[in-house]
Parts: structure tokens; sequence; C-alpha cells
């Protein structure tokens, strides 16, 4: 169970707060996960660049070191011009190839890492502790950046790890955050496992998520991805799922799980409580309501 | 037709049959093939009919009589069965576990003589009045509305002569019932029936309710038989209707929720009062470490033998964990976080004996909950209304139907005339007796462990008799130093 | 609280809030910054009976949780702000007024007195409120009423999915629209809707308007200090039908 805050910002000017508007959101769920953390951020120049494929690696500190590491990754592959880099626990991987290869060259250099985020648009950091420490490790209020997606989490039914933390990213630049818990997620899953998905952790999240991936890897659009989400998934949810070009949200039909959206001509945010939204700029004048049960809710930046 | 005592019920409560649908139980055949419900056979006598079995009949285990009866009964009403009292199957628990007493590795203290506490502080995490009881035997929530008002007195008065608590149950507090019980909790339920701030500060401790043993993530019941005015008045209901309580809080789903919703019990009554959380045994893994999360002071964990007023017979038997499966867990998730003694562990479900109350000390809880051995002690099942359970289409030692409003030892039920047969003085001393019993008892086992406090029992006191109860209660197979399932049990997330 | 508290005189404490009842024109209240003062030290002062104040001035809520619960004195209390969850818990006897919104489970359990939002209220707002009246101006979302047993709700704007659900008794006003499931299970609560109905609930029907409906309405509406038209607004409320378990009900369980 979980506290999520998300910011989406359609006006550049505000694009550089990105990251401090959604530090202070961040803060104000901590209350419902203390025990881990995770955040996303789209689009900000200093760790992602739309030439080049990025993969979060969990850790900041690997068996190689940042140079030693890129290095060996250009040899696997000679014209992907790789560049490693850490921030806080999270170990930035870019260079010009797809997330296929690049994921396929770092399972020969290190095998056996933690990719928690791969796009051209996002960058994923997690940690296990207090939310504010690892939004301050990574440095989070001094970055620009399009949208971004903040989870606070107090595991239920699986362990407490980074690994483990929201977001979960299994596409390129799709992310996908979890309030709540899922009641048949064990077939799913091993229905994907059927299909030759394969599963990072033991999160009931990372089952929707990678359910998703696999629709939307098939062409599906994200509405109609979500929409048979619904009908497939049953339990408590509130989700909110982030691509290269959006943000989505969706509550399950009874919606116990808390979930309250903002809109201004300026930015869409949705929290799990609305304090995380009351410090927004322009609050006072955002169109505030609480999605409706089943409903699919996406805006595009 | 069940036998109309002049009770004034309305006249719908007899429109569905209930108990009076279902069979008389019979003495089985002595060759009988299948293992039923049933007490003993009496040796058939050289006079006797030959048997069915004698005569070459065979009774089916998967149909027995009472699956047969039980599928007749659905055809004739449409509707399931509801019954009182936990699952009647048989399953694992503690007869399966024996203590391995002291000889010459170990001392035992002497029985009569060395002191063996049993007092124990309930609560004492965050709350600034948290409960001293003399002995960790405590009597389970049951509502007065599923009791009559002269059974919760003599609960009440009993408990509290030996220095216990009591609950209260889905539909509120009663002033007589605050006024007898020395140390009472007040049950914070998905209904909120009579739920009452004023009743909330005058409570001793607060029991958040998710859930029962008899019926995890099922609400509440009470048929409109036992509706009466002044039950209806307290949860605000029309007179005689079927009441459908929430399964859900109505305010609150999940931990994240919880831990506010704890906050604004701890608010409201000045951070007094001990908060206790109540989860009937699925996930007890998760559900403790959750309530622990969550803020409680004290997890209780209620078994699937524990008991209920009134369910689908289909709920009682087929959901949840047995007692002995649930308190390792329990007990596991408290020490993983740390909290295993600072966070006190109740557990419920089937305690009978002091025996048990030692077994499921040993296994980690701090105290235990009676419910229906305490109504069995107050008279209920009682032979000596045999003519009156059989008139009911029951008879003594299988009567179950406690939604019924027409039980004859005056315990389940709010009919006047039938509920004036308790008496409470009486009723209160038998609650007492009882419970000294089962502290003797447990003290007995105790001193003969060597230990000097029934919380010093221990897991390496017990050992299974069956491969079953090993694996569940995670102690060796007598003899052995075989623990099913031991390796993958400790910690491992599956 | 002894640094961060202090007494103003105030003109109208209540502000501009409709329907709040009379208000000292000069009342001194007591101001507590929950910026400096924490929500346990606010709800202590509220509850010791002794306490003199009647005013109360509540700045900075910050959308915290259990603010002002347990209040059961009579006090007037407002508070300049969001405040989060279970705000005016259990409250009995005084009158409360936020100006801003409010979080899940608004005044849940309320027995008597006044609790009263400008803007709008989150999930299960007035949840199994014995009595007093809640007052929500927005919008009030899922389940606003649920379980309510004997509370008065009037809200201003919306109410969401399945609100009055398990309806004990009480009324509900809604001046704007309602959402999904209106009234499942509902018992012997009276609903009254001026919007549209998405859909209603299990045993919820329309039923007529009569007289001392409209009647009831039009006391409730002015209390909130509302000045809808009574006539413009539908009753709803239980079929009874689900009263006793029968098997012709199966659908429905």
């Amino acid at each position: 169970m979980c506290g999520i805050a998300a910011l989406q910002i359609t006006n550049p000017a505000l694009r550089p707060q990105l990251g401090s508007l959604l530090n202070t959101m961040l803060c104000e769920v901590i209350e419902r996960g203390p025990d881990s953390a995770g955040i996303a951020v789209y689009d900000n120049p200093a760790l992602t660049d739309p030439d080049t494929t990025v993969l979060s690696l969990l850790g900041g500190e690997q068996a190689l070191s940042p140079a030693g590491l890129a290095s060996a990754l250009e040899r696997e592959l000679p014209e992907a011009e790789v560049t490693v880099e850490v921030l806080g626990d999270t170990t930035f991987v870019s260079g010009q190839a797809s997330s296929t290869e690049l994921t396929a060259a770092l399972e020969t250099v290190l095998p056996g890492r933690d990719i928690i985020g791969r796009g051209r648009h996002v960058a994923v950091m997690k940690g296990v502790g207090n939310p504010r420490d690892v939004a301050e490790h990574h440095g989070l209020t001094s970055m620009t950046g399009t949208r971004g997606v903040a989870h606070t989490r107090m595991a239920t039914e699986s362990a407490v790890t980074a690994a483990g933390s929201h977001p979960f990213s299994v596409a390129d630049d799709l992310c996908l955050v979890h309030n709540g818990s899922f009641s048949n997620h064990a077939t799913i899953r091993r229905d994907l496992e059927r299909q030759g998905v394969v599963f990072d952790s033991d999160n009931d999240s990372e089952v929707a998520a990678r359910y998703l991936a696999t629709r939307l890897t098939a062409g599906e659009e994200l509405e109609s991805a979500l929409e048979h989400l619904g009908t497939v998934f049953d339990g408590f949810y509130t989700l909110v799922v982030t691509t290269r070009d959006g943000m989505a949200v969706v509550r399950d039909p009874i919606s116990c799980k808390p979930a309250v959206v903002a809109v201004t001509d300026d930015w869409v945010a949705m929290a799990s409580e609305f304090r995380a939204l009351a410090d927004l700029p322009g609050i006072d004048h955002a169109h505030v309501f609480e999605p409706e049960p089943g409903r699919v809710y996406t805006w595009r930046a | 037709m069940p036998t109309d005592l002049g009770t004034g019920l309305p006249p719908h409560c007899t429109a569905l049959p209930r108990a009076a649908s279902r069979p008389i139980p019979q003495i089985p055949e002595e060759n009988s093939m299948t293992i039923t419900d049933y007490s003993p056979a009496a040796p058939a006598t050289p006079q006797a009919p030959p048997t069915p079995a004698q005569s070459g009949l065979r009774e089916s285990a998967t149909f027995d009589r009472a699956t047969i009866a039980d599928i007749q009964r659905a055809a004739s009403t449409g509707i399931y069965d509801i019954r009182g009292w936990g699952a009647k199957r048989r399953l694992p628990h503690f007869d399966d576990l024996l203590f391995l007493g002291a000889s010459m590795s170990r001392y035992p203290l002497e029985g009569y003589r060395e002191r063996c506490n049993t007092a124990v502080v309930l609560g004492d995490r965050h709350a600034s009045k948290p409960l001293h009881l003399d002995i960790p035997i405590t009597i389970a929530g049951m509502s007065f509305g599923a009791l009559s008002g002269q059974a919760k007195e003599a609960l009440g008065t009993g408990a509290s002569a030996v220095g216990t608590s009591t609950t209260t149950g889905d539909g509120g507090m009663t002033s007589e019932e605050r006024g007898h019980s020395k140390t009472l909790v007040y049950q914070y339920l998905p209904s909120r029936y009579g739920m009452n701030p004023d009743d909330l500060r005058r409570a001793d401790a607060i029991e958040v309710v998710l859930g029962q043993g008899a019926k995890p993530g099922g609400g509440g019941m009470l048929l409109g038989q036992k509706i009466t005015e002044r039950v209806a008045a307290m949860r605000t209901l029309p007179v005689g209707i079927d009441q459908r309580s929430a399964c859900r809080h109505p305010d609150w789903t999940g931990p994240d929720d919880l831990e506010i919703k704890i906050g604004e019990l701890r608010e409201i009554t000045d951070w007094e009062k001990p908060v206790y959380v109540k989860v009937g045994a699925s996930r007890p893994y998760y559900d403790t470490a959750l309530a622990v999360k969550s803020g409680a002071d004290v997890v209780v964990v209620d078994g699937m033998q524990g008991g209920t007023a009134a369910t689908q017979q289909v709920f009682i038997e087929n959901v949840g964990i047995p007692t002995l499966a649930a308190i390792p867990e329990a007990v596991r998730a408290l020490r993983d976080l740390g909290m295993h003694r600072k966070v006190q562990l109740i557990v419920s479900g089937g305690i009978r004996t002091g025996a048990d109350v030692a077994k499921a000390m040993a296994l980690g809880a701090d105290a235990v909950a009676i419910g229906t051995a305490a109504l069995i002690a107050l008279g209920d099942n009682d032979p000596r209304y045999q003519a009156e359970y059989e008139a009911l289409g029951s008879t003594a030692g299988f009567y179950d139907d406690f939604q019924d409003g027409r039980d004859p030892a005056g315990i389940s039920t709010q009919d006047p005339a039938l509920s004036s047969r308790l008496d409470p003085v009486e009723g209160g001393r038998r609650i007492a007796n009882y419970l000294r019993v089962l502290t003797m008892e447990a003290q007995t086992i105790a001193r003969a462990c060597g230990k000097s406090d029934l919380r010093h029992l221990e897991p390496d006191d017990l050992v299974a008799l069956t491969v079953e109860a090993a694996a569940m209660a995670k102690v060796p197979l007598a003899g052995t130093t075989w623990i099913p399932g031991a390796p993958s049990s400790t910690g491992v997330v599956v | 609280m002894t640094a961060v508290v202090q007494s103003t005189a105030v003109a109208d404490p209540t502000g501009t809030v409709r329907g709040t009842g009379p208000v000292t024109a000069t009342s001194t209240a007591t101001v507590v910054d929950l910026a400096a003062t924490s929500v346990r030290e606010l709800n202590a002062a509220l509850h010791d009976q002794a306490d003199p104040t009647r005013n109360w001035i509540i700045t900075h809520p910050a959308g915290r949780h259990n603010i002002a619960v347990g209040i059961d004195r009579d006090v007037t209390l407002r508070v300049d702000g969001h405040v989060g969850y279970f705000f005016a818990g259990m409250h009995q006897k005084g009158e409360v007024t936020v100006h801003g919104n409010a979080g899940q489970g608004l005044a849940e359990n309320i027995m008597s007195g006044r609790v009263h939002v400008t803007g709008d209220a989150s999930q299960s707002a007035a949840a199994t409120g014995h009595g007093g009246l809640v007052v929500v101006e927005g919008n009030a979302s899922a389940r606003c009423g649920i379980s309510m047993k004997g509370v008065d709700i009037v809200v201003g704007g919306n109410v969401g999915h399945m609100s009055a659900f398990m309806a004990q008794a009480g009324r509900m006003v809604v001046c704007g629209d309602a959402g999904e499931n209106l009234g499942d299970s509902v018992y012997e609560a009276r609903l009254y809707v001026r919007g549209q109905v998405a859909s209603l609930g299990s045993d919820c029907v329309e039923k007529p308007m009569r007289q001392e409906h409209l009647a009831e309405l039009a006391e409730l509406l002015v209390s909130a200090g509302r000045d809808e038209d009574p006539a413009d607004f539908r009753r709803y409320g239980s079929a009874r039908t689900l009263y006793h378990f029968h098997s012709d009900n199966a659908d429905a369980y």
C-alpha cells in the first residue's frame, strides 16, 4: 500500500521546476509508504537524450567502475558510444543502440543487474528507506523535465527491496505505479510467463506493468490496453501510467484506494491525497476531482 | 415445523426453514464407512435389527448423510445454510501437539508451590493506559444482540472476578456491559453499529476488527429473529430485518489508510487506550506485519475454528486457516520486525483447555481469547435441554443455530422468556470457575516445563504427533528432529 | 501550545460561510497555527472540557490528518486551508468550518453539531454519521454518506458513485448530480437529488415527493444556507425488498 505523486507539465516555462514540485508532492505522501520509494523523471537533459537509449540500473556501485563498464559495453557494441553515470543509488548507462541491444550487452558484461528503467526519455531511481532520502540522494529537486512520477511503498505481500519499489518500467519509456493490491495477479503472471515474459520481482504491480507492456508492444493504444487491464485484473487499485508522450490514471470499479487529480492549463497532477497537490502553482484555480471508478483518464503532453 | 415457543417473533421468522429443515442427527451404524459428525455409536444389541452395513449397504464417504441432507435442504429452500459456531470439520489442532516436560536435562518447578506468573500487560507500545490482566485468557468479542443481556452480564462478571477482559461485538456497547466488565475492549467494526465516541472514551481498549476466523473476508450477520426493538435501536435498523453487516470498513481500506485511522482513534481518546487490530487467519504473516506497520499495539489472530453467531456454513467450513497454522506465521512476522512481545499477540479459535492455552503461548502468543468455550461454560449445548434441542431439529452437543434466536440455554437469543433462563450470577460464577481451571491447567504444564511465567513457554517445549501439525506449528515430529518444510518456510517469500 | 497560541479579536470567526448560524461579531478566538503546533496538541486542547475558549481558528492545516477529531463541547472552530483524512471525526456538539477541501472520511461517525466545508470533500464523507449536519458546498466524491445512521448531509455540488451505500437513517440532499449506484442497499435513509442520477443501486427506488418531504427538504436547505427550490428535487429511498433473505433476490446478493 502506497502513496503516489505524478506531475506532467504542459507549460514549457515550468519544466525547470519539475523536480522541485515533484519532490514537494512526494514528501506529502511519505507516511503512506515509508518502506521504500521510486521516482521516474522524463526528458531531463542531464540524464536522457532522445537520440540515445538509457538504462537505469539499481545501485550506485557496480562490480565495474563507470569507465570500466563503459569500455566493456563498447567492446560488445562498438558503434554505441556508451557512457555511464552514477547518480545516488542509480547507475545510468547510455548508448546509441536499442534497449534490447544494450540490455543484452549489459547481461554479458555484468550479469544479473536489476534494470529499473529503460528508454530514450525516462530515468528511473529507486531506494529502500525514507522516500525523502531517496529523492535527496538523487538530487530530485534540481531536475528539469516534462513529467515525473514518485511512489512511496508499504509492502503488502512482497519483500521490501529496492527492486520491488515502483515504478515498474518494463518497456521503453513506460512506467507504472500502483496503490492497492491485485487479487488474481498470480494467474496472470503464469499466463504471461507461458508467453515468454520474464519477471524481475515477486510484486503484483509488476504483473500489471508486464501485462500492459505486452499489449502496448503488440500495438494497442494505452487507453484500450488499460481498459483491457480492468477486465482481466481483480482487486483494488489506483494506477498511474506514464509514457514518452503522456500520462494516464485509472482506478478499479470499486475505487477504495484514494486518488485526486488536478488539471490546469500548465500541468496535470495526480496524488493519493490532496495535500500533495496543495502547493502546486495555480492549484486554487485548478479543476480538482477524484477519478471515477473504472474510467481511464489520459493526458497527452 | 419448529415448536412455537410463543416468543412473539414476527411472522417471517418461520418463513424460511433453517434449523427445522436440518436432519435430527442419528447415531451412525457400527460399521459405517464414513467419518461423520456424530458421536460414537452404542454397541448394537443382539436383538437389534441388522445395520445397513450388515445388510451389505455402503455409505458414500463423499456423499455422506450430512452432505445428502445439505443438498436436500438447499434444493428445498433455495438459500444457503446459515448457522453459528466455527468450523466443525476435523483440522490439525492443539490436540496434535504434546509438551516435552522437564526431567534430567531441564528441571521442573514445584507444581503446587513455586511461582508461575500468569499476568500480562497488553498494549504498552503507544498507549498511556495499557491493560494489566491477571491471566492471559480473555473473552472474545460477542455482541449484545448475538448474545442475550444475561449472557453478556455473566461473561463480564466472570471475567472481572479473575482479572481479565471481555470484548463488545458488532452492535455497540451497552451500559450493563460496561458496568459488569472491569476491563472492556470496544470493537471498532465495519458496520459501526452503535459506534459512539462516548463509549470509545469509556472503553479500556479499542479493537479494530478486520475480520474473524469463522469468516475472513466476510461481514457480520444477524437474522431478523434477533433484531428486537432494543437491538434494532442500537444498530439504527428496522425491527426484524435480516441484518447484513459490511465486510470492509466504510472510510478506509488497506494499511496506508489504517495507519491514519488508528491515529484518529488515538487522537479522539488522547492516546490513552491500546489499539488492537483483529484479523481472521488467512495470510497471518502479511496481516500481522501490516497491522504492526499501521501502528497497532496488539494484534489479534483468530483461526478458522473461531466461532460466529451467524454465517453461511460454506464460509465457516471453507475459508481461513487453522489456528495452529496461523500462530507461527504471526509470530514470524513480529520477530522479523523485531516486535515480538513489544506488540502483543492474542490468539483465538478453538481454545478449550489449559493445555490449549499453554500450547498457543508456547508457539508465541502473549494471550488467548475464548468465545465458544465460554458459551459452553455458560450452559450452551447442555444435555438438560435435550428435549428442546430435539424440538428445534438438533440435539445436545450439536446445536449451532445461534442465528435462530431460540437458544434453549438462553445464551444466543433475545427472547425474554428464554434469556431469563440464564442466571447471570450463576453464569458469572461458572465463567470464573472455567477461567481459573484454564489458568491452573496452563500453569501446571508450564511448571512441568520449568517455566516461572506462562510466556516463558517456547516452541522448543513442543513436539507434534502428526506430520501436518509438525509442518503447521513448525515443531518437530515427536521423536525426530524433523520439521516438515522448515528450510523454505522461514523467511522466504514465494 | 503556549508559544504559538494567541488570542485575537476577530470580526467574524466564521467568515462569509452561509448558514453557519449566529456568531458574535466581536468574539475572541484562539488561533492555532498548525505549522508550529502539532495536531495532537490541538486536539488535546479541544478535548479539555475545562478550557473556556469557545472560538478557535486553525491556520496552516496543510492537509494534515485527524484535525479536530473527537470534539465534544460547544465550540466554534474555523480552519483556513485544506484538511486531510477524518477531519472532525466523531464530532459532537460544536460547529466547525473548513475554508478549503476535506480529505477522506470527513466527519465520519458525527453524532451532533455541524461540520461545514466550503470546498470539496473526498470519499466517504459523513460515513456512518449518527446525527448532526454535514454541509459540503462543493462536490463530495464516492460513497458519500455510506452506512449513514441519522446524520443529515447537504452537498452543494455532485456526489460520487455508491453514495448513501447501505444508508440506514438520516437525510442526504444533493443539489447537483449523483454518480452510479445511488443508495445501494439503502435502509430507511431519505435521499433528495436535484440533478441527474447516473443509476440507482440495488433496492433503491424513486419515491413520490409528498408535502412532508418538501417541508423537510426546505428546512434542510435553509439550515445549510442554500437557496435551491425544493420543488426541483426528486426523492429516493428503499424498496425494502432486500430486508429479508430470499432466494428470489439472489441476483442482488
